[in-house]
């Protein structure tokens, strides 16, 4: 035993695949430790808020002591900011329109362009060919142009709450700055938010708690009814053999995943838990573990040391589980490994079609996958809801099955390098 | 003589028959045969004969297609496991491939300690089956202090060979099939273990069918030979009827096959 996990572990696939899947083990289980917000908690009045960090600007204008800094570049990265390049191309393409010769036009010199434009721009004026969407980004580039050059700071008032006219409290010029540090309420949200406004890390870590429970129990159920029916039909034979392989034959006709939309479809959307899901992707893909396992058990049975064991008197059921069972069971290791990682692609296909775990209890990667998908997160390039589920989803089935193709080798001598 | 022997094991019309409509193979074809108690059988063949077949029906591990085999007299019955196992007790064999015989994930000890509780030792204290198996296993000059905690993959194929006779030896069965016991093991092993077969017999008075393909190895060893040719037997009789005046011409090309030192060997025959 102790030979084989030394052998196991000098497969450098294996190695690979079993850090994979340790390091996301741990980090799903670790992060909740951190980390205790509930990952259904909606935190975001708005939909797929961009990654970052979150500062409160209400704290940071009351922020105890502010500091005033002297940056060069900071004019220009405000304006920058506020007016890009394509802006200026927009506005030179108005400025055209309005009658100015291209030659006087400098889309570089920030000033003179602003006057132009200030002085050309009205938003009554209808340019034949212009989309109202275009027409809507003039006025709010319009707005937002409004006092860019300005040196001014920005008063801070508040309503007196006895004669309700504002006062002023205190103001806030272009040089002053808040230590991040200082401030009261600081989130960061390091995948943003999804469209109902949930923090995307922690739902996605709780996800992959779930999915990873879903595969693990759909591929033990699957292992187990592929195993008993194998070795059943397998050493037992006869009509036991025929009747297990008619009904194994049924289900391999049949594909699983089909099965698998109508019996969720049946179950109905209040009565399908995460655990549901797991039995019913359990039952619907255990065929190939037992027609595996099956001839397996046939080419067994007929063995000598079988036979030795039936001439010492052995039941059935200690030679199935002493003679049979550990010759196949790395065999059986591995469909395990590979019945797991499907279990989590199945629960995902599943979700996505909207016939996954009832959407109120717990998130998984199927489900996320699914949400994001319906509010067009992929449409609206708003790839932190769906990139990452992908990716998790990708490493946790590439690491299994990397871990299998390991195992394989070890097992299986003609495979070695 | 024979009016004296009691018959240890019978059979009459024994057939096999593998598979079915044009694929159908005759493995082993009304088949006759009275065993007699403390005697030494051999059944010899080529490959391909169906003698490891006919074994494999006279222990009970496959059924036969047709025909009754009785045992001490009577119609044996093996219809259920409990009978089997009863049956078992009395039939015990060696089989020819010793490092396929054992189940590699189970050590030396576990195999010898099934055989005291097949005994009915199971309540034994253990020091007492501690010694069993160190008589055993000294009967076969094997020492069983080095064999213990280890894994019968680790021994050389005449030793797993002796630790099966030792498994006999625990046993003590009527009746011992010896499936070609000695075709995988290098020659002077092969003398030993035939030794020591023979001994345990005489201790035993057991019933030993020697199932062999060496027609020297038959006369040797044997008190009566069964020729097998293409599942069915060709000539039977006591050894020196059957080898020193064989009537049937495979019986001739087979001693005919017997390699000698000193000779040419004849290869017209083959």
């Amino acid at each position: 035993m102790k030979h084989i996990i030394r052998q196991v572990f000098h497969s450098g696939k294996f190695v690979v695949g079993f850090c994979i899947f340790v390091t996301i083990l741990l980090v799903v289980i670790i992060y909740p430790l951190f980390i205790t917000d509930s990952p259904l908690a909606i935190l975001g009045q708005g939909t797929f808020f961009p990654p970052g960090i979150y500062v409160s600007t209400f704290d940071s204008i009351n922020s105890p002591t502010t500091y005033t800094l002297d940056l060069n570049d900071a004019a220009a990265v405000r304006i920058a900011n506020k007016l890009s390049s394509d802006d200026r191309l927009a506005i030179k393409d108005w400025l055209l329109v309005a009658g100015i010769p291209e030659d006087q036009i400098d889309i570089t010199d920030t000033k003179k362009l602003l006057d132009q434009w200030s002085s050309n721009y009205d938003p009554k004026k209808n340019i034949p060919g212009m989309t109202n969407a275009k027409r809507n980004y003039f006025v709010r580039l319009d707005n937002s142009l409004k006092g860019l050059l300005s040196a001014e700071g920005a008063i801070i008032a508040t309503k007196n709450p006895e004669t309700g006219i504002l006062e002023q409290t205190g103001i806030v010029n272009q040089s002053d700055y808040v230590n991040i540090n200082q401030v009261a309420s600081v989130r960061w949200l390091p995948l943003g938010t999804d469209n109902f406004g949930r923090d995307v890390l922690n739902e996605l870590v709780k996800a992959t708690v779930v999915s990873l429970q879903i595969g693990f129990v759909a591929g033990i159920i699957a292992t187990l009814i592929g195993l008993t029916l194998g070795l059943l039909a397998g050493y037992i034979g006869g009509i036991a053999d025929d009747v297990i392989m008619f009904i194994t034959n049924l289900f391999t006709v049949i594909p699983s995943f089909v099965l698998l939309i109508l019996i969720s479809f049946s179950i109905g959307q209040e009565q399908r838990g995460a655990f549901t899901i797991a039995v019913v992707i359990g039952f619907t893909s255990w065929v190939w573990t037992a027609r595996a396992v099956r001839s397996q058990v046939v080419s067994l049975r007929n063995r000598d040391h079988v036979n030795l064991s039936k001439l010492s008197g052995h039941s059935i059921v200690h030679i199935i589980l002493t003679d049979i069972l550990p010759y196949i069971a790395s065999y059986v290791i591995m469909a395990l490994i590979l019945q797991i990682s499907s279990g989590i692609l199945a629960e995902a296909g599943l979700s996505i079609l909207g016939l996954g775990p009832r959407t109120t209890d717990v998130p998984t990667l199927g489900l996320m996958m699914n949400w994001a998908m319906i509010y067009q997160a992929q449409i609206l390039g708003k790839w932190w809801a769906y990139f990452p589920v992908l990716l998790t989803i990708a490493l946790i089935t590439f690491s299994m099955n990397l871990m299998n193709t390991g195992l394989d080798q070890v097992f299986n001598p003609a495979l070695r390098d | 003589m024979a009016d004296e022997k009691k018959l240890c094991l019978s059979g009459s019309g024994i057939t096999k028959v593998f598979g079915i409509g044009r694929q159908k193979t005759v493995a082993v074809d009304h088949v006759d045969f009275n065993f007699y108690e403390g005697e030494i059988i051999s059944i010899v063949g080529e490959s391909g004969s169906g003698k490891t077949t006919l074994a494999k029906m006279l222990l009970g591990l496959i059924s036969s297609t047709e025909g009754d085999i009785y045992f001490l007299g009577q119609k044996r019955d093996i219809s259920s496991q409990k009978k089997k196992q009863e049956y078992w007790k009395n039939i015990q064999a060696i089989f020819q491939d010793p490092f396929s015989s054992y189940n590699i994930f189970n050590k030396i000890d576990s195999v010898l300690l099934d055989c005291i509780h097949m005994r009915g030792g199971r309540k034994l204290p253990y020091a007492k089956k501690v010694e069993l198996m160190s008589e055993a296993c000294s009967f076969v000059n094997l020492k069983f202090e080095e064999l213990t905690n280890k894994y019968p993959f680790e021994l050389s194929g005449g030793q797993m060979q002796r630790l099966m006779i030792a498994r006999i030896f625990l046993l003590k069965p009527k009746i011992l099939l010896a499936d070609e016991p000695t075709s995988m093991i290098d020659a002077c092993s092969r003398a030993t273990i035939l030794d020591m077969l023979m001994q345990l017999r005489d201790e035993t008075g057991m019933t030993l069918i020697f199932i062999t393909h060496d027609i020297g190895l038959a006369y040797f060893v044997s008190d009566s030979v069964y020729i097998m040719e293409h599942g069915k037997f060709v000539e039977s009789g006591t050894a020196d009827e059957v080898i020193l005046h064989p009537k049937e011409v495979y019986t001739q090309r087979l001693i005919n096959d017997v390699p000698k030192i000193y000779e040419e060997w004849d290869l017209s025959t083959v």
